[in-house]
């Protein structure tokens, strides 16, 4: 896959024709100034006329895109001391969701995400980002860990959704993702999600059950896959870019259902053009989210969380 | 790992002095020749193939602990003969001169990076580090203490299981520092549980499975039974890495292996991330 998406490609002809323009201005030895600032105004003007009205199937795309930025790298860009702690104590270790303690602005937290590889090989032992029960007791198991110590806990969502497959069946999925559910409904610390690429359903909710849910600008959080949700309704998933607007699934549209509490700006182009800059928008919300709700003691916490949570829905009472 | 045990053993026997193969040691796992004291600089790891050989309890404070912090606890508690096994109180007081130790386990108080802690470090020097009723008095001692100075707890677990010996008092051994860690447990505060080379039966089937965080040295043997008895019963041969650290990390029974290099800096990271400062929120 090129490092491109499709809705980019106006953007990406123009730059390569001003730098093209560059390198025949230095080595002809001639002035073109005035032309290529034209062409950087256009470009400025063409980049925000592209990325600022993207479609929820570009938003897709980008929140795809195999150089997003990953759990880790974030971590890495936020925290100090970061010490990745393994295994759910009863089965196994799952590579698709990673956990542990960092610092946060001198801190201790407990941070929690899904983690896609980067390359197939890494991808292949990280299950492309899809837990098994074990992950979300893993997850449990640090949550838990932290409330005893009174840490925040950090969710960062990034999962095309739990893996679909007969193991994980046998070692109950369903009951490692509804557990999850309830124990964090009352947990007595901080807690706050983020998603920063895809938020696949009830893999994805297994991890956010939080105090404050944020997205990324370009990511999505949804019931279902796009491609799913076309097969299911129309029975032809290459209906998924009709899906994907249909179902209302990017970040400003779950601003707008009261299902997020925030939008977490990204860089121009996506997050995976400046990782450092983008890790640092997300440790301002998550600073200034942090010293809101560690105001707050335990019961408060959980009341907090059930407020929010009671809100979302729609319904009319005949 | 029964090779690398006979080798160990007659190495670290403490009595190499005055042999001129006691300038020398020869790792068990590579077979590399290196100056003893070389290693012993390197904190007891091969400088060839990252070998941890075991360590004494009194090596281990030394390489753990802030130099000269140490105080122990419980030195005088002299284990007694409650089944009246023949030839047990001789093999006690022959340790007891090997090792400088009362018991397979030496208790105390010191500070790691400045923090304070109390630390149980067994040592398999001492009849295999096996659990009877002096190490279970001493540990549960220990974790008192913790609970008392409300300071993290800290173990470093080497131990073939419980003290035959003893019967079932040392069975009785893990519930009486499970019942200690319970209470230590619920006033919030810290247990680190270090496992080395070996620990396993009842040692590994109580407090050393059961810390908040769990670590484990490289390559260390840690299960319940015995490799033997479990190829016995169930008629099959099992893996190599079977009961190695790294298995029981692929089964999520571990939260990290630490190089012994790392291990002191990781662990002292991981003490302040639960005490001073530690806690912001209300």
């Amino acid at each position: 896959m090129s490092k491109n998406l499709a809705f980019e490609e106006p953007v990406v002809q123009l730059r390569e024709k001003i730098d093209e323009l560059k390198t025949i201005a230095t080595e002809a030895d001639v002035d073109m100034t005035g032309e290529i600032e034209k062409l950087e105004t256009r470009l400025t003007q063409l980049e925000q006329s592209i990325y600022a009205n993207m479609k929820p199937w570009d938003r897709v795309q980008v929140a795809r895109h195999p150089e997003r930025p990953t759990t880790l790298q974030y971590i890495e860009a936020m925290c100090e001391n970061f010490i990745e702690l393994h295994g759910d104590r009863t089965f196994g270790d799952d590579a698709a969701i990673l956990g542990g303690i960092a610092f946060f602005e001198g801190q201790p937290i407990t941070i929690i995400g899904h983690q896609r590889g980067k390359s197939t090989k890494e991808n292949i032992r990280r299950n492309f980002g899809m837990p098994h029960p074990e992950g979300y007791r893993k997850a449990l198991r640090l949550m838990k860990q932290a409330e005893k110590f009174k840490r925040p806990i950090i969710c960062f969502i990034d999962t095309k959704g739990a893996y679909p497959g007969k193991a994980a069946e046998e070692r109950g999925q369903s009951e490692a993702i509804a557990r999850n559910l309830v124990e964090m409904a009352g947990l007595t610390v901080p807690v706050i999600s983020i998603v920063i690429g895809e938020g696949g359903s009830g893999g994805a909710l297994a991890l956010g059950v939080a105090n404050r849910v944020f997205m990324l600008e370009n990511s999505t959080y949804s019931v279902i896959s796009p491609e799913g949700a076309a097969s299911i309704l129309w029975r032809d998933g290459s209906l998924a870019k009709q899906a994907a607007e249909a179902m209302r699934i990017t970040a400003p549209d779950l601003k707008e259902l009261g299902v997020i509490d925030g939008i977490i700006p990204e860089i121009t182009g996506g997050a995976h053009r400046n990782v450092a800059k983008q890790a640092l928008n997300i440790k301002e919300c998550i600073s200034d989210t942090l010293k809101a709700l560690n105001c707050l003691n335990g019961q408060q916490l959980i009341e907090d969380r059930y407020e929010k949570f009671k809100k979302i829905g729609q319904y009319t009472e005949a | 790992m029964a090779i690398r045990s006979l080798f160990t053993k007659k190495k670290e026997d403490g009595q190499e002095k005055g042999f001129p193969e006691g300038l020398m040691t020869k790792c068990p796992e590579c077979r590399h020749i290196q100056l003893t004291k070389e290693l012993e600089k390197n904190n007891k790891v091969c400088s060839k193939c990252d070998h941890h050989f075991k360590m004494t309890a009194q090596e281990r404070v030394a390489c753990f602990l802030d130099e000269g912090s140490f105080v122990s606890m419980d030195d005088h508690l002299q284990t007694s003969n409650p089944l009246n096994f023949p030839a047990y109180v001789e093999k006690i007081s022959a340790d007891q001169q090997k090792t400088g130790l009362n018991e397979a386990v030496l208790t105390g108080i010191g500070t790691l990076d400045g923090e304070e802690i109390v630390v149980a470090i067994m040592d398999s020097h001492f009849r295999m580090g096996s659990m009877g009723s002096v190490v279970g008095e001493k540990i549960t001692r220990a974790i008192e203490k913790a609970t008392e100075l409300r300071v993290p707890f800290i173990i470093f677990t080497a131990s073939g299981g419980a003290r035959m010996q003893e019967g079932v008092l040392s069975l009785m051994q893990m519930a009486k520092t499970s019942v200690a860690l319970k209470r230590h447990s619920d006033e919030g505060l810290l247990f680190i549980s270090i496992l080395t080379h070996p620990t396993t039966g009842g040692v590994s089937a109580s407090f050393a499975s059961v810390g908040d965080i769990n670590i484990a040295e490289p390559q260390a043997l840690i299960g319940f039974a015995g490799r033997r008895v479990i190829e016995e019963t169930v008629r099959e041969k099992l893996p190599s890495d079977f009961q190695t650290a790294e298995f029981l990390l692929a089964h999520g029974q571990l939260d990290a292996i630490f190089h012994r290099k790392d291990l002191r800096n990781q662990v002292a990271v991981l003490v302040k991330m639960h005490t001073k400062g530690g806690v912001q929120h209300v």
